[in-house]
């Protein structure tokens, strides 16, 4: 049996949905960081498979696209993470509150 | 210099002095007497010069400004020059000008004269600005103007509290009357297009019918407003109170000029009154003669010697618009123009009594001042012979006019003629009482005894105001009003004299003798609870206070509560109280927390996916 189009996508739903869950329920920040890395990259492989099985290399570009945002992403907001933990000695989303009045 | 400056000088002079007086010398009484006098004597010296070198001749002069514009409506600020406001000219700024010089006297150790002369210098110009007013809107203006000096005046003494009360009840009772008049100058806009008097009267011999049914409604709301300057029944209640105030403020305001401001006025319009079918004359006459008969009344048993004076004044206003109502303006302003002369001298001379005595103003506390205060006692009794109408002081010879006019077939009638009559012989009789029992007899009081005569700053002007008083019958005046307000009806003047010089010595022998050394008044016991009703003002000040007063305060209560829950409640805390219940709601859903957003924002795209799927 070869790897159809819906096996990529499952897999695709399976690791957004993983990195979501993770978003909601993990408390440090870098896991939830992580987490959502994780749903680009599930959207990375959902358009990766589109585009193989669709014979169109747009999908391809834009996640070349996605891969590069993700990594201006990834640099400025460790740096905002590593910012914050220095002012308040926790990485932890509990006690980030400030929002509330 | 043109001639036709003048007028406008003298009507700014007094208020550039008002405002040189608070901008610049409150601290100093001299110099803020000195300007308040320069001013008003300087605008009596241009006065008589301007007629000196116009005559009296009409000169027409009127909307020399342009001052308001909206719409179809254009008000002018002009001065009108007749023989009318050229003679209230003189006696405003002469009798004024006197009165001025005399509170240099009488306020002489006071701490608020300069604030004193300031109100003075301003009520001489608002008085001016009625005068020469050429139309309704300036002569409201200035009518109002009037109305705020006189309230400053009164309530000069602010920290008493019946001074504070008068003012404001003044004030009050001015701005009802004034509140007709104002409907009034609407109605004649509305019907006529126009508020200049020349031109309503133009308008008015062109269509004699203009004003239609509304006719006495204008002559009654115009009516109005003289009813509450000119202190007429059933508004004039505020002008005793007003005693309160100053002795030269109650000679100059509240004798002389500002309650004689109505009469002015209706002689003034007399054309609207006069319009056919306008019945108002005939209410004009009827409210004038109560007026008169009531004040005789009741200063009949009054024992404070301003009170006396306020009555009588009242009294005599009563007189003037009853004349105006029997459709003779001329007696009316030729009464209006003796009785300033000669009751500003009444006033001045009480004032000088009371100076005398230490602020005693009780009657019965005076008596036996003939010798002591002898330039005082001598103008005092010319003023009050002149009143009575003794010939041939002035105050005869106008009263008599009244009384004809009063008999006069086509508006007068035999009733009016007895009221007037009436008026005549209790005017004597309190006069006569006044000054038989605070100048003749025995001293009553201790300050009585020891009284001197005041100084000379005050009793000049006692003699100045003494010869019009006396010779005000012989200077033509009421031939002067006649040029331009009709001559007076010629009949029945040997009737009304026989009959006033009667009433002068019939009402004097019986004073005479119930009131010559006498310690007590006698008359209470006489007439009992009459007496009683007169001495209490015939009870109209508690009449309002049940009725008007109880009225307003039940309205007042009512508009407060509609205020406090319906407008307050209801409307402003009922919205206020419904946002902030919205966003307290609101504000459960933010928590603060991350990862709660994330969830509500991921269930949201959720149900938005599901909903469009």
């Amino acid at each position: 049996m070869t790897a159809g189009l819906e096996h990529y996508l499952v897999v695709s739903a399976i690791l957004f949905c993983l990195g979501l869950l993770g978003v909601i329920l993990r408390r440090n920040l870098l896991i939830i960081y992580m987490s959502l890395e994780l749903m680009l990259n599930a959207a990375n492989l959902a358009f990766v498979a589109l585009s193989r099985f669709n014979n169109n290399l747009d999908g391809q570009i834009m996640v070349f696209f996605i891969i590069t945002v993700a990594a201006a992403e990834v640099a400025v907001g460790l740096a905002l993470i590593v910012a914050l933990y220095r002012k308040r000695q926790t990485a932890h989303v509990e006690d980030l509150t400030l929002m509330k009045l | 210099m043109k001639l036709e400056i003048i007028p406008w000088i003298i009507l700014f002079l007094p208020m550039l002095a008002a405002a040189g007086i608070t901008l610049f010398t409150l601290k100093s009484r001299d110099q803020s007497a000195r300007l308040s006098i320069g001013a008003i004597v300087l605008g009596f010296v241009l006065s008589v010069f301007f007629i000196a070198v116009n005559g009296w001749g009409p000169l027409k002069m009127e909307s020399v400004a342009s001052w308001l514009e909206v719409g179809p409506l254009q008000v002018d600020f002009g001065l009108r020059l007749d023989p009318l406001s050229l003679l209230m000219l003189l006696i405003v700024t002469g009798v004024g000008g006197a009165i001025h010089i005399y509170s240099y006297g009488y306020m002489h150790d006071d701490p608020g004269a300069p604030r004193y002369f300031a109100g003075l210098s301003l009520f001489t110009f608002s008085m001016l600005g009625i005068v020469l007013a050429n139309n309704f809107l300036q002569m409201f203006i200035f009518w109002e103007l009037v109305g705020l000096s006189s309230y400053l005046l009164i309530g000069f003494w602010f920290e008493r509290p019946s001074a504070a009360d008068a003012s404001k009840k003044a004030f009050l009772t001015n701005r009802l009357g004034d509140f007709g008049f104002l409907l009034g100058i609407l109605l004649i806009w509305d019907t006529f297009g126009a508020l200049n008097f020349s031109a309503i009267q133009v308008e008015l011999i062109r269509n004699p019918q203009a004003l239609g049914a509304l006719a006495t409604v204008v002559g009654l709301l115009v009516f109005c407003g003289a009813m509450g300057k000119s202190a007429q029944f059933p508004l004039h209640v505020w002008l005793p109170d007003a005693m309160e105030g100053p002795t030269p403020v109650s000679a100059l305001i509240h004798a002389a000029t500002m309650v004689a401001a109505g009469v002015y006025m209706l002689c003034r319009v007399f054309f609207l009154l006069d319009a056919s079918g306008s019945n108002a004359l005939e209410v004009i006459a009827w409210i004038g003669g109560i007026t008169a008969l009531l004040a005789a009344l009741i200063a009949v048993q009054q024992n404070d010697i301003k009170r006396i004076l306020a009555y009588s004044t009242l009294s005599q206003l009563g007189y003037m618009v009853l004349a105006v109502g029997v459709a003779s303006p001329t007696p009316a302003m030729y009464h209006l123009t003796t009785h300033a002369f000669f009751k500003a001298l009444l006033f001045l001379g009480a004032g000088s009594v009371i100076h005398a005595l230490h602020h005693e103003q009780d009657i019965w506390k005076m008596g036996a001042l003939k010798n002591k205060m002898p330039v005082t006692f001598w103008t005092f009794l010319l003023a009050t012979l002149a009143l009575c109408g003794v010939p041939p002081l002035s105050g005869f010879f106008s009263k008599d006019e009244i009384i004809a006019a009063a008999l006069n077939p086509e508006h007068g009638s035999v009733w009016l003629f007895l009221l007037t009559v009436g008026v005549a012989l209790l005017t004597t009789f309190y006069m006569a009482r006044l000054v038989l029992v605070a100048f003749f007899g025995s001293a009553k009081s201790h300050e009585a005894g020891h009284a001197h005569e005041s100084p000379k700053v005050m009793t000049v002007p006692l003699l100045a105001l003494a010869l019009p008083s006396a010779a005000g019958g012989f200077l033509g005046i009421a031939h002067l009003y006649g040029k331009q307000l009709g001559q007076a009806h010629a009949d029945y003047h040997v009737l009304a004299m026989a009959v006033s010089v009667g009433a002068v010595i019939f009402s004097f022998a019986f004073a005479w003798g119930l009131y010559w050394n006498a310690e007590r008044d006698p008359l209470p016991e006489k007439i009992g609870a009459l007496a009683r009703a007169m001495r209490d003002r015939f009870y109209f000040d508690e009449l309002y206070e049940a009725t008007v007063i109880k009225l307003q305060e039940i309205a007042a209560a009512m508009a407060d509560w509609f205020d406090q829950w319906i407008i307050a409640g209801l409307a402003v805390r009922g919205i206020h109280g419904t946002t902030e219940l919205f966003g307290r709601a609101l504000r459960l859903v933010q928590t603060g927390n991350l990862q709660t957003y994330a969830f509500l924002f991921v269930l949201s795209v959720a149900l938005l996916l599901f909903f469009v799927l």
